[in-house]
């Protein structure tokens, strides 16, 4: 008990950057792939093309490949990054082609019948997209969306590996120190579970509300 | 009834449309005057929707013309030429032939009301308060003034389609579209759809509707068209149409519908 109120500002501290390397992730994602995904189902040809190849490449590489590429390939063309923003940068590349991926989904599973009616009453493209279009995609959005945030959470564990002391590398740490490791990173486990519970039954919520 | 008036609300003139190398529309002229009830029948492939699709250009005609009092659809006769009209030309236009679709093609996300509404505020400029007031004066016209705020999932077939209805009507177009409205509904929920169209029809609304209700035709229609191949063969009031048919097609067309095809 006495080991754990000891060790546990520490590993609250790691807890914090995994947070914060979680929710900038997220956030710049967003809004560099929901702009990117609509081009993808909107844009015109010269614009698809890129973006598609963007997706299609950064998704089939290993979320690893990509932050050791960040951080130790993009120095030799003078691209010098501490390890938490090369880490940030490298899994926002990667979640940026996940939401990509998703925002063209949720645009593309809305049936054509309804532009239809959309502009059978009148409606203009700026109010076809705001009032029918949007709505719909943001409901089926949502789902894919919080789950792909718990993947994010989850993954920000690689971030050890460039020596950003998040809760993974804060845990081995402590480790290293006291030799304890089952308790510790049963404490780990459970403040991620913590994190991420809450957000699965989020998406579940959204799925049955809006399916 | 049937005596078309000097300038007819939708005037279509030698119209063509190409799928490919397929010409689904080889000329088509047709002209409905104000107050006028049309019923185009034809078998599938003949092109009857896409006829109906191309008047409020959701179907992009290749030749010809299609005017609604006087204005041409999709297009407009620039120093260069024909030109396709801007998306909000189009919306301007496309008010005046509100359709309403087989599937109903409701909006999931908007309540009944909503979705009455939304056309209105759009694009007749109507306040939020008197678009609900015109919402709810037309839905509880066909029987919906329990389902105001009801979303289209927990409504039935024949009540989404009255929906669809009242969200087409309540723009007060010039010219109704009507897309085999009843198709997609199961028999027992035909009639009270069709009722609301009848009622329409009686006050005097312009109407063009593809159907396959034979008997329904008969009784609403002022004129019935037969399409087949692409082109009109027959342009006639019903009785002439359903009755002692001398046309070989029409009358192998509606033998398929044995029960309608009787003398009165």
């Amino acid at each position: 008990m006495a080991l754990f109120f000891q060790t546990l500002p520490f590993l609250l501290d790691g807890l914090l950057t995994t947070l914060l390397v979680s929710v900038s992730v997220v956030v710049l994602s967003l809004a560099i792939g929901i702009p990117l995904g609509c081009m993808l189902v909107f844009g015109p040809l010269w614009a698809r093309l890129p973006i598609r190849l963007y997706a299609d490449f950064v998704r089939g590489v290993p979320i690893l490949v990509l932050l050791y590429f960040v951080y130790y390939g993009l120095p030799v063309i003078a691209v010098n990054l501490p390890s938490l923003p090369a880490a940030v940068v490298a899994l926002t590349a990667f979640k940026t082609a996940q939401i990509i991926e998703i925002a063209r989904g949720a645009f593309q599973s809305i049936p054509v019948d309804q532009m239809e009616a959309a502009k059978s009453i009148g409606l203009t493209l700026p109010d076809r997209f705001v009032h029918v279009l949007a709505p719909q995609a943001v409901r089926r959005f949502l789902p894919p969306f919080v789950n792909s945030v718990v993947d994010t959470v989850k993954g920000s564990s690689l971030v050890s590996l460039l020596g950003v002391v998040d809760l993974m590398l804060s845990l081995q740490q402590v480790i290293g120190r006291t030799h304890i490791a089952l308790p510790l990173y049963g404490i780990g486990a459970l403040m991620y579970f913590a994190i991420n519970f809450p957000l699965s039954a989020l998406s579940r919520r959204l799925e049955k509300r809006f399916i | 009834m049937t005596a078309a008036p000097a300038e007819p609300v939708i005037r279509i003139a030698g119209i063509t449309k190409s799928f490919g190398s397929h010409q689904v529309l080889k000329g088509i002229d047709l002209a409905v005057g104000k107050g006028e009830v049309v019923a185009i029948i034809g078998p599938s492939g003949s092109g009857k929707t896409t006829l109906l699709r191309c008047i409020n250009f959701l179907e992009e005609y290749d030749g010809g013309s299609v005017r609604i009092d006087g204005v041409e659809v999709g297009y407009k006769d620039t120093a260069d030429g024909r030109r396709r009209r801007s998306d909000r030309e189009l919306a301007r236009i496309r008010v005046e032939a509100a359709m309403v679709f087989q599937q109903f093609n409701l909006f999931p996300h908007l309540t009944a009301a909503q979705n009455v509404m939304l056309g209105l505020v759009k694009s007749r400029g109507k306040s939020k308060g008197e678009a609900r007031q015109i919402a709810e004066k037309w839905l509880t016209r066909v029987g919906l003034a329990a389902k105001f705020d009801a979303l289209p999932s927990q409504l039935s077939g024949g009540q989404q389609q009255r929906v669809g209805i009242t969200r087409a009507v309540a723009m007060e177009p010039k010219v109704l579209l009507l897309d085999e409205i009843t198709s997609a509904l199961d028999p027992e929920l035909v009639g009270e759809v069709l009722a609301v169209v009848q009622e329409l029809a009686a006050e005097g609304r312009t109407m063009i509707l593809v159907t396959h209700e034979m008997a329904f035709a008969r009784e609403v229609a002022d004129r019935v068209v037969f399409t087949d191949q692409g082109r009109i063969v027959i342009d006639a009031p019903p009785a002439t149409v359903f009755d002692d048919q001398p046309n070989e097609r029409l009358r192998s067309f509606l033998s398929r519908f044995a029960a309608f095809h009787r003398p009165r």
